[in-house]
């Protein structure tokens, strides 16, 4: 089992995204994370997916991807010397005790603090998905309220 | 030349133009404005009224698959929509170029319940090749050329194009029918790769038991001259699939017929025992590999196909080679070093002559199926062509017919639909007025979609219909019969509510079967002729071809007659059931 990182680039259009997620499904395959965004030409965008699982039914979907007619370049990612970065805005439990060394953190990790309440701290985070694992766990133990993951975006250095 | 038209003047005027000479459908609510344009121009193109739009589908199919040119199919939204499903999943899986046209309820509209609202859009996406729905009358002129293109074009497949009611009434100011296509996520590879054709050739070199593997792209690509060219220059023994049989004459000296479930034993034990395959538009389907793990243990693997997703989709595949069969064969028999007749010509010949195929005629005093279908074969012009329902009647007319033509024996092989027959024969005659077209049925099929029997009288497509009667559903009736311990369960169609709780055979105190065919027939002002014997089945068979007009012939069989051979289901394909002598 390998994680693939795949560029799609497809055609601006509404659709595109239920056809490209469709062939995930229909082969019992699940995605891990699907970003998508407009791209330099605003006619094309850019979906970066990222899924584990075994080789054959992989190279099977990118086959199957590259069949969609919306669908302009299929590119695997993986291997390659690539960039991928990933985005992550988190609430953490905090009282007075506790405040001092999660604000420590957030610096360590050199993300921002964007709100902060009697209870808790929210924080943004930006970086390889090593990162943003390695600042999840730190803070796990002081409580998680609520989390969300922006999901990957990747491109060829 | 550009003008003011109308949505719906310009899908009509855009089916002219790409030569559509029949337009298969079924009105409803969304699709009158394109009806009223139908009225206005219908010396220029002919609309077919089916009596189903699952039947107006597999006529479009049918008129595909005979004629080689993209058959159209009009409906409404909503169930006219949903009603076409099965006929685009059937020529998805056959890889049959149809444009389907759906009306959709006003753009307004969509999205919420509408009445006679579905989201063919969704509904479809995996069962086309592409789906359109347009949201502005300026798109629909591109939208259609491309939509025929992709339909015809790589792989064919359906399209369909969903056509909001507002979009048919609006107008476009400069409407021209456009003369490019450019789509930049859609070029298919065409020819092969010089490198990959070039080790194709080496492989075939060093093979000394080659067989090769012929499937639907053979038909698609029109690639039998090449075909025969290069088997009979490597003196490869050849298998045609389902789906190809007819494109390698059957009574070729290197032709083994068909492969796989119900296939013939050379075939199969050609496949087992050969060091290389070369297969040629064929996808390997789970009915032909058996148990793939154990298919062809020796074989390497030329796979020639202009589907990439087909390479290496079942079995792992040594030579790739992506492009058009025809224009990769082109390229391949010029280079391949002549082979002589080996050891293994000698092998696959002692087969041929061992393994007939053969039924028993001294069981029963019943007329049996396979008698039926030979008959046919020998009455029937050299020409014909056969479509066929699905289940015993479709396995006993792909191994009982004689093919000697592509094209000529339609069959739903990959989705395996009942009631594709009729339709298909109507949609085939349409396309070959001056041939015989014929529909070799079960009793269980043909009442999928009996009522195009009206189209065919209305329209005066003179179809004959031979309906082989065993008064069961036949194929999954011998499943229980060979493997469920005979529970003929749900499958008698003579069982009525008064029956024993437990029945597994038929007896002649039987409740009588309905529908009588003759009857129903004779009510759609069809001609029906109902044979019990077998010494009557040649004048059945010539009263039916002297009729001018449709037929339907009803034989009664022998009821639970199997198909055989047989490799049952997941088993490797040299283990195979047979009857016994």
């Amino acid at each position: 089992m390998k994680k693939h990182v795949i560029s799609v680039l497809v055609e601006n259009q509404f659709g595109v995204l239920g056809r490209v997620a469709n062939l995930f499904s229909a082969r019992a395959y699940n995605i891990d994370s699907l970003t998508v965004g407009e791209t330099e030409d605003p006619g094309i965008s850019r979906m970066t997916i990222v899924a584990v699982g075994d080789n054959n039914i992989l190279e099977q979907i990118q086959k199957q991807l590259n069949k969609l007619i919306d669908v302009i370049k299929v590119r695997d990612l993986t291997g390659i010397n690539l960039v991928e970065r990933e985005a992550l805005l988190v609430k953490i439990n905090s009282h007075a005790a506790s405040r001092a060394e999660i604000i420590q953190a957030i610096d360590i990790f050199k993300g921002n603090v964007v709100g902060i309440q009697k209870d808790s701290i929210t924080t943004e985070i930006f970086g390889d998905s090593d990162k943003i694992e390695a600042f999840i766990e730190f803070i796990r133990p002081f409580g998680i309220k609520e989390m969300v993951r922006s999901g990957r975006i990747a491109i060829a250095r | 030349m550009s003008k003011s038209m109308t949505g719906a003047e310009i899908l009509v005027d855009a089916l002219i133009k790409e030569g559509t000479e029949c337009l298969f459908g079924y009105p409803g609510g969304v699709v009158i404005p394109i009806f009223d344009v139908l009225y206005k121009r219908q010396k220029e193109i002919r609309f077919i009224l089916a009596r189903h739009e699952q039947g107006a589908a597999h006529m479009a199919d049918g008129y595909a698959r005979a004629s080689g040119k993209v058959g159209v199919c009009l409906a409404t939204s909503g169930p006219g929509a949903t009603n076409l499903v099965t006929g685009i999943a059937t020529a998805h899986m056959d890889s049959i170029p149809v444009v389907f046209i759906t009306g959709q309820v006003n753009s307004a509209l969509i999205g919420t319940d509408a009445f006679q609202e579905a989201n063919i859009m969704g509904i479809t996406q995996s069962i086309t090749k592409h789906n359109y729905l347009v949201n502005d009358v300026k798109d629909l002129p591109r939208i259609i050329t491309e939509a025929f293109h992709i339909a015809a074009t790589g792989r064919p497949g359906p399209v369909l194009i969903d056509l909001p009611v507002d979009v048919s009434n609006s107008t476009l100011e400069d409407y021209s029918y456009p003369t490019e296509i450019n789509i930049r996520g859609y070029k298919p590879s065409v020819k092969g790769h010089r490198k990959q054709i070039t080790k194709a050739a080496e492989f075939i070199a060093n093979s000394e038991r080659p067989v090769i593997f012929a499937g639907g792209g053979v038909v698609i690509s029109d690639s039998y001259k090449e075909l025969r060219e290069l088997a009979e220059k490597i003196n490869a023994p050849v298998t045609t699939t389902l789906m190809a049989l007819g494109v390698f004459p059957e009574d070729h000296e290197l032709h083994m017929g068909m492969p796989g479930m119900h296939g013939t034993k050379v075939a199969n034990f050609g496949l087992m025992e050969c060091d290389l395959i070369i297969s040629i538009g064929a996808r390997f389907d789970d009915r032909i590999t058996g148990d793939v793990s154990k298919f062809a243990p020796n074989a390497k693997i030329i796979h020639i196909d202009i589907d990439p997703a087909s390479v290496s989709k079942i079995i792992k595949v040594d030579v790739p080679v992506v492009g058009d069969a025809k224009s990769v064969l082109e390229e391949l028999i010029p280079i391949v070093a002549k082979r002589e007749k080996n050891h293994w010509n000698d092998e696959v010949a002692g087969w041929k002559k061992e393994h007939k195929m053969f039924y028993r005629t001294d069981d029963t005093d019943e007329v049996k199926p396979q008698y039926v279908v030979e008959r046919l074969c020998a009455n029937l012009p050299k020409d014909s062509i056969i479509a066929t329902e699905v289940g015993q009647n479709q396995m006993w007319a792909a191994q009982y017919y004689e093919y000697t033509y592509p094209r000529q024996l339609l069959t739903s092989g990959g989705l395996g639909t009942m009631g594709f027959g009729l339709p298909a024969a109507i949609g085939a005659q349409l396309a070959f007025p001056g041939r015989t077209v014929i529909d070799i049925a079960g009793d269980g099929s043909i009442q999928m979609n009996i009522q195009e029997l009206a189209t065919a009288f209305v329209e005066r497509v003179p179809v004959k219909v031979a309906i082989l009667n065993n008064g069961y559903l036949g194929m999954v009736r011998q499943w229980q019969d060979l493997f469920w311990d005979k529970n003929y369960s749900g499958t008698c169609l003579k069982r009525q509510v008064d029956c024993p709780d437990i029945c597994c055979s038929p007896s002649p105190t039987c409740a009588p079967y309905v529908p009588d065919f003759v009857k129903l027939a004779e009510s759609y002002n069809v001609l029906g002729l109902r044979c019990t014997e077998a010494d009557k089945v040649d004048e059945t068979i010539q009263k039916a071809m002297a009729y001018d007009g449709p037929v339907v012939m009803e034989f009664i069989v022998a009821k639970e007659e199997n198909v055989f051979p047989m490799v049952p289901a997941g088993k490797p394909i040299n283990e195979i059931l047979d009857v016994e002598i």
